[in-house]
Parts: structure tokens; C-alpha cells; sequence
């Protein structure tokens, strides 16, 4: 699960970890009210606003904007709230920013006297452990230096019995090329920022940029923190801070049924128990020549219920023009499913695209007669190459 | 001959008298799996489907002789359940939990390093050697004895190209499920690895998917060591980057995480590759052919 910027640097500052300090907020008038309190407390004169979405790269989309008075805080402000922010992350839709971080400057001082820096914390899968990466070259698209120039990119490997050592904090503060107070205050807050990744679960913490201030602060100036989901019932507090609109309402609708649903934008909607398989249908409605509207897993507890879910959440979709649905059933049986489908076509009434239904597995072959015997304008298929020439013919036609 | 697991197995079940334990342990009995009792913390001494349910896996062990383990406890206990069994000394542990957090895992697989045992999973379907033990939640019905071995990240993908290949005419020596999250005990090439060393095994498919590097390793180590045809496929190629795919670890992050990526590695290395998971048995068929 991703956090916003606000959520992140929150949960960051309970482990010691020095940010730059903001107020979120959803309206324009709240924004002006969090710039006064932030000159008060702060002692800032200049803010900058930035926009609260999922996705990087917010800056080049006009989504981070620095205000030098109030009157140009509130037109910013003005700008940035509920604009459809679109980021080199987002795709071409572009983001609904609900809300933005109203946040303190911490570039001041002479520009020769800061330095920015790249660090983050992730699994590195293949050695099963995890690592903190990290780079002279901050603020900058961390894939880009790693494209330009490799060698500037540093990691350290954390040993999971021992944790991350000091000599390790060291050794990054050292070859960041920092010394005296700045020197102390990265090792700190490398070394808080690694104690944050493993108690609260994260999946990765990025920051980017870590700055050193004109008086040797080390500050998060953005944070990107993500959790690991098979965590969440660890941290209670992380289903509040999840952000739905974030998310795609059809997603939403889905989870609700206990479906595991990620729209596309292809034309073929499918419905497939299993994870693995329902990426591979996918792999399949493409070479079949039509693109997938969406993954859909309904688990391994297919049956009529989720089945009428699933069918109306692919026919909100007006670009689907054909379903097909991949049932490999072992526990699940295969007649339970197709009278599944047969009810829910019922229930539903009127579904006037193309259905496809491959059944394989435990009663397969009652299923299909069941299918067949039902009159419905269904296309019935018991092999996988079957179900594929299928989706060929349908879309063709 | 097979990997893992066969008829001499002794088999205990972790969350015995839990209803996901008991559907499944239920079933592997109906398969002729050798399971002599299970585990379930606070009901030992007691029976249940006319098998001994002991307090600790130690037990399990001492009286009961057993020597693989399948783990069907909740996720916030799982990891404690894997690091149990190989302390008892069981060598065999397969863990179908899905929903293990990494930090977990991590420290599994920690612990596990200078244990002698192997963890097949988590969020896996288990192993099996058809006609002689199902250590698993798969339909054995799919799975004719036979020389193909399958090494898959996933379920129900396991269960099609089962189906495929034994619709050849051909069968299946063993069948090992992974698992699908980011962290698991045992990785593609290990098991590939197995399949080689298997005398009874002539033929290996080796199904993967989006997410991480174990199917480009496996194909490395297959082009160095690799002594049977292996027939590959990916599932993912259409899957967008950066989303989570329903199993945890399947996610691209990167530009060699690809579905297409592993798939040119994989050719690369002699593996043949399945463009479509639906030509899997065939190819598999056809290399066995020659």
C-alpha cells in the first residue's frame, strides 16, 4: 500500500528522522491558515505547495510550486487543488489532486553550502535481504543515474540476524562525502530511517532528496513510503490512511466482493481463479488478437455470488466486447461455477457481448452440458487452445 | 524415483483441526498420502480423522516419526509454525499460507540457512508425486504418474500444464508449487535443480511469471548444467508495470522483471518457450520426442 508524502513523513518523524516540516490540507483557505501557522512556528516566509498523489514526478507535471508571499501561496494553492495533475507516473489521465502538502523551505542559506542526496530502503529479492541504496546524485530520477552513471549509485547490504550496523551508517555518511556535524547527522538518520523500514513493515521507504541544509541538517524533503500489504493487520492505524481515491472506484467495488481486480484498457474482460493463470489468460486474449480489460482472480472460492460480481464489474467497462471466463477447477467445482453463470446472465439480464466459458477440471464435462443446455448466447470450451480460437473468432467477427 | 516427497513420506499437518487443515488433510488421506497425525498447539492427545494430534511438532517428530510438514496456519503465525518444523528436524516443509509479511520471511530464511531441511512456499500449492503422495491443496485427479516435471510459481497455472501434458499421453514424475511471494525457501532453479538430479524425471516445465530474477538464474544454471529439454513459459506479458498481480511477488519493477525479459533470457540459455500457456503440454510432447 502506498502512503502520501504527509502520511509518510508523519510515521518517519516517530522514529527521530528529521523532515521538512508541513501541514496538509484539501482547501485554499486551509492552506493560507497552515502558511500563517508555519511562519509563526517555522518562522518560513516562503512555502512551497505540493500536490499529495501516488505517483513521482509531480514536479514536472506542475504539481510542486513555490510561493513567495501569501497572496501567491493562495493562488498557487488555487491552482494546484483539484487540478488533474499528469506526471511522467500517472499515464495520460493524470491525477485528481485532492490535497496538498503546504510545506516549509528548506533551501535557504548559499546554494554552494547544500547538497541533496538519494536514499532508500528496499528487499533486494535475489540475496533475501534488505538493502539501502544510496547516491550523491539526489533530486534527481534515480533510474535515469542508474542508466547514466552506474557507478554513482551505492549500496549496503543489512544482514537480517544483526540489523544494519554502525559501521555501515558510517560508511554511507563518509562516501556521501559529508564530514563534521552534517557527517553526524546523516549516520542518525540513516540509522533511524532503517529502524522505520523494519517496524513499520515497509515495503520501501524512498527519499529523494535528503538534503543537507546550508547549516548541516539532514532533512527528508520528500518521502516515498510504501507498506507491505501482508502486514497491514500489524498496523492498524495503516487502513486509515489508506486513500481510496487513489484508487480505481471499479478496484474498490471489487475488493469489497473479496476479488482481486486490476482494470486495463483492453477489450476482452476475463474472470480466472488463480493469479497465475489469470495472467497467463491475458497473455492469451493477446495473442488471440484482442487485449485484456482487466485481471481479474476470483480465488479458489469461485462460486454463484462472486461469479454475478465479477460479471458486473466487467460490464461497467463500455470498452469490453467480449468475456471470457478460465476456470481450472480442482476444489472449486466446475458445475457450481457454470450454474453460476447461468444464474448471474439471468440475474443480470440482457448482456449482449459475446461470453466465453472454459471450464477444465473437476465436472467439467457436466458443467459444459449444463452450459450448453442453458439456451444462453454462451460459447462453451473445455481446452485452454479451444477457449483461444474462440476469443479470435468472437473478436473478429 | 521423484523429488520431495513419495509413498514413504510421513506426513504431519500443521493447523491439523483448523478447517482449512482439516478440508485439505481430509483430502491428501483420500489421495493414500501418508499422514500420520498433526499439530495443533492446546489439543494434544487428542484424535482427529482417526489420526493423533500432538502439541508441538517435536512430538510429531518423536513419536510419530514424521519427516515433511504441511503448514496450513493463519499468516501471523505461519513464519513461527516454519521455524517449528525445522527446529524439530522435519526435513521436508511445505507452506501453503498465503499472506506472510516479508519481515517474516526474512528471518525464516535466516534461520533456515544452517538447518538441513527444505521450506517449499509460502503461498504455494504444495508438492506432489501423483500415486503416491499429494502433499498439497491441488486436485490429484490432474496429475497421472508419469516422467515430466513440473516447477511453477503458481496454482492453477500448475494444474493446466499438468492437464496439457498428461493429455499427451505423457505424466508427471513430480509437481513442485513455489509460491508466488517475494521471499520463498525454495527458488526455481533449486527445484529445477531437483528435477535434474531425478533419475525417474526426462523432461521439466518451468512455469514463472512477472517479478524478480529466479527465472533468469534457473535459466543461467540450466545452460551450465542442464542435462534434460525444458519447456518455459511467463505469465505477466500483459501485465501493467508497477501493480501488484495478485501474488505478492508478482510485480514488475524494473526493465529485466518483464515477462519478455525472462523470456529472452530464457530462450538464451536452450530453454524452449511457450509463447501461449496453451501449447505447454504439446512442446513439451514434442521435445520428449526427439
Amino acid at each position: 500500500m502506498n502512503l502520501h508524502e504527509y502520511q509518510g513523513k508523519e510515521l518517519l518523524k516517530r522514529f527521530g528522522v528529521p523532515v521538512q516540516e508541513g501541514i496538509a490540507v484539501a482547501s485554499v483557505d486551509a492552506a493560507i491558515d497552515a502558511a500563517k501557522q508555519l511562519k509563526n512556528e517555522r518562522g518560513t516566509t516562503i512555502w512551497v505547495v505540493k500536490a499529495q498523489i501516488h505517483a513521482g514526478g509531480r514536479g514536472k507535471g506542475g504539481g510542486v510550486k513555490v510561493a513567495t508571499s501569501l497572496d501567491k501561496l493562495k493562488e498557487k494553492a488555487e491552482q494546484i487543488i483539484g487540478m488533474q495533475l499528469v506526471s511522467p507516473q500517472t499515464g495520460p489521465a493524470g491525477k485528481k489532486v485532492n490535497k496538498v502538502l503546504i510545506a516549509e523551505d528548506v533551501y535557504y542559506g548559499k546554494e554552494e553550502e547544500r547538497k541533496e542526496f538519494y536514499l532508500s530502503v528496499l528487499l533486494d529479492r535475489e540475496r533475501k535481504k534488505n538493502v539501502i541504496i544510496y547516491s550523491t546524485e539526489g533530486g534527481m530520477d534515480i533510474e535515469e543515474v542508474a542508466d547514466k552513471h552506474p557507478e554513482k549509485i551505492n549500496k549496503e547490504w543489512i544482514d537480517p540476524k544483526d540489523g544494519l550496523q554502525p559501521y555501515q551508517a558510517r560508511k554511507i555518511a563518509f562516501k556521501l562525502g559529508l564530514s563534521g556535524d552534517a557527517y553526524k547527522n546523516m549516520v542518525a538518520f540513516v540509522t533511524n530511517i532503517y529502524r522505520a523500514y523494519v517496524e513499520l513493515d515497509c515495503a520501501l521507504i524512498e527519499i529523494n532528496p535528503a538534503l543537507k541544509t546550508a547549516d548541516n541538517k539532514i532533512l527528508a524533503v520528500d518521502a516515498k513510503v510504501k507498506v507491505d500489504d501482508n502486514a497491514l493487520y500489524r498496523h492498524k492505524e495503516y487502513a486509515d490512511m489508506r486513500d481510496v481515491t487513489e484508487e480505481d472506484p471499479t478496484e474498490v467495488e471489487a475488493s469489497r466482493y473479496n476479488l482481486n481486480f486490476i482494470k486495463l484498457d483492453g477489450n476482452v474482460g476475463c474472470m480466472v481463479n488463480g493469479a497465475g493463470l489469470a495472467m497467463a489468460t491475458m497473455d492469451m486474449i493477446k495473442l488471440a488478437g484482442g487485449s485484456p480489460a482487466n485481471f481479474l482472480d476470483v480465488g479458489g472460492t469461485a462460486n454463484a455470488q462472486t461469479t454475478e460480481a465479477g460479471f458486473r464489474i466487467i460490464l461497467a467497462d463500455p470498452n469490453v466486447k467480449a468475456i471470457l471466463i478460465n476456470i481450472f477447477g480442482g476444489i472449486v467445482r466446475c458445475d457450481r461455477v457454470a450454474q453460476g453463470i447461468v444464474d448471474a446472465y439471468k440475474n443480470i439480464g440482457n448482456i449482449d457481448v459475446p461470453i466465453i466459458v472454459r471450464l477444465q477440471g473437476t465436472n467439467a464435462e457436466l458443467a459444459k452440458e449444463l452450459i450448453d443446455k442453458s439456451g444462453l448466447k454462451v460459447f462453451s470450451a473445455i481446452e485452454l487452445r479451444e477457449a483461444a480460437e474462440l476469443v479470435n473468432k468472437v473478436i473478429a467477427a | 524415483m521423484s523429488v520431495l516427497v513419495n509413498k514413504n513420506s510421513r506426513v504431519i499437518v500443521q493447523g491439523f483441526t483448523g478447517q482449512e487443515g482439516t478440508f485439505h488433510a481430509t483430502q491428501m488421506i483420500e489421495y493414500g498420502t501418508n499422514v500420520v497425525g498433526g499439530v495443533t498447539p492446546g489439543k494434544g492427545g487428542q484424535m482427529h480423522l482417526e489420526r493423533p494430534v500432538f502439541n508441538t511438532v517435536e512430538d510429531a517428530v518423536q513419536k510419530a516419526n514424521a519427516d515433511v510438514s504441511i503448514i496450513f496456519v493463519p499468516p501471523a503465525f505461519a513464519a513461527d509454525a516454519i521455524l517449528e518444523a525445522a527446529d524439530a528436524g522435519i526435513k521436508v516443509i511445505v507452506c501453503i499460507t498465503e499472506g506472510i509479511p516479508t519481515r517474516d520471511m526474512i528471518k525464516v530464511n535466516e534461520f533456515l540457512k544452517d538447518r538441513d531441511c527444505r521450506l517449499i512456499g509460502p503461498n504455494c500449492p504444495g508438492v506432489i508425486t501423483p500415486g503416491e503422495a499429494k502433499v498439497g491443496i491441488m486436485p490429484g485427479f490432474v496429475f497421472n504418474a508419469g516422467t515430466v516435471g513440473i516447477v511453477s510459481k503458481s496454482g492453477t497455472l500448475t494444474y493446466e500444464a499438468a492437464d496439457q501434458v498428461c493429455r499427451t499421453g505423457l505424466g508427471i514424475s513430480s509437481a513442485i508449487g513455489i509460491g508466488g511471494d517475494p521471499i520463498i525457501g525454495t527458488t526455481t532453479k533449486e527445484a529445477v535443480e531437483l528435477f535434474m538430479n531425478d533419475p525417474q524425471t526426462k523432461g521439466i516445465v518451468m512455469i514463472g511469471e512477472i517479478g524478480g530474477g529466479m527465472e533468469a538464474e534457473a535459466a543461467r544454471w540450466i545452460k551450465e548444467h542442464g542435462t534434460k529439454p525444458v519447456v518455459g513459459f511467463i505469465a505477466g506479458q500483459t501485465a501493467p508495470p508497477g501493480r501488484r498481480m495478485g501474488h505478492a511477488g508478482a510485480i514488475v519493477g524494473g526493465s529485466e522483471d518483464t515477462a519478455i525479459a525472462k523470456m529472452k533470457i530464457m530462450r538464451e540459455c536452450g530453454i524452449q518457450v511457450a509463447e501461449s500457456p496453451a501449447v505447454i503440454g504439446e512442446m513439451m510432447a514434442k521435445a520428449l520426442k526427439k
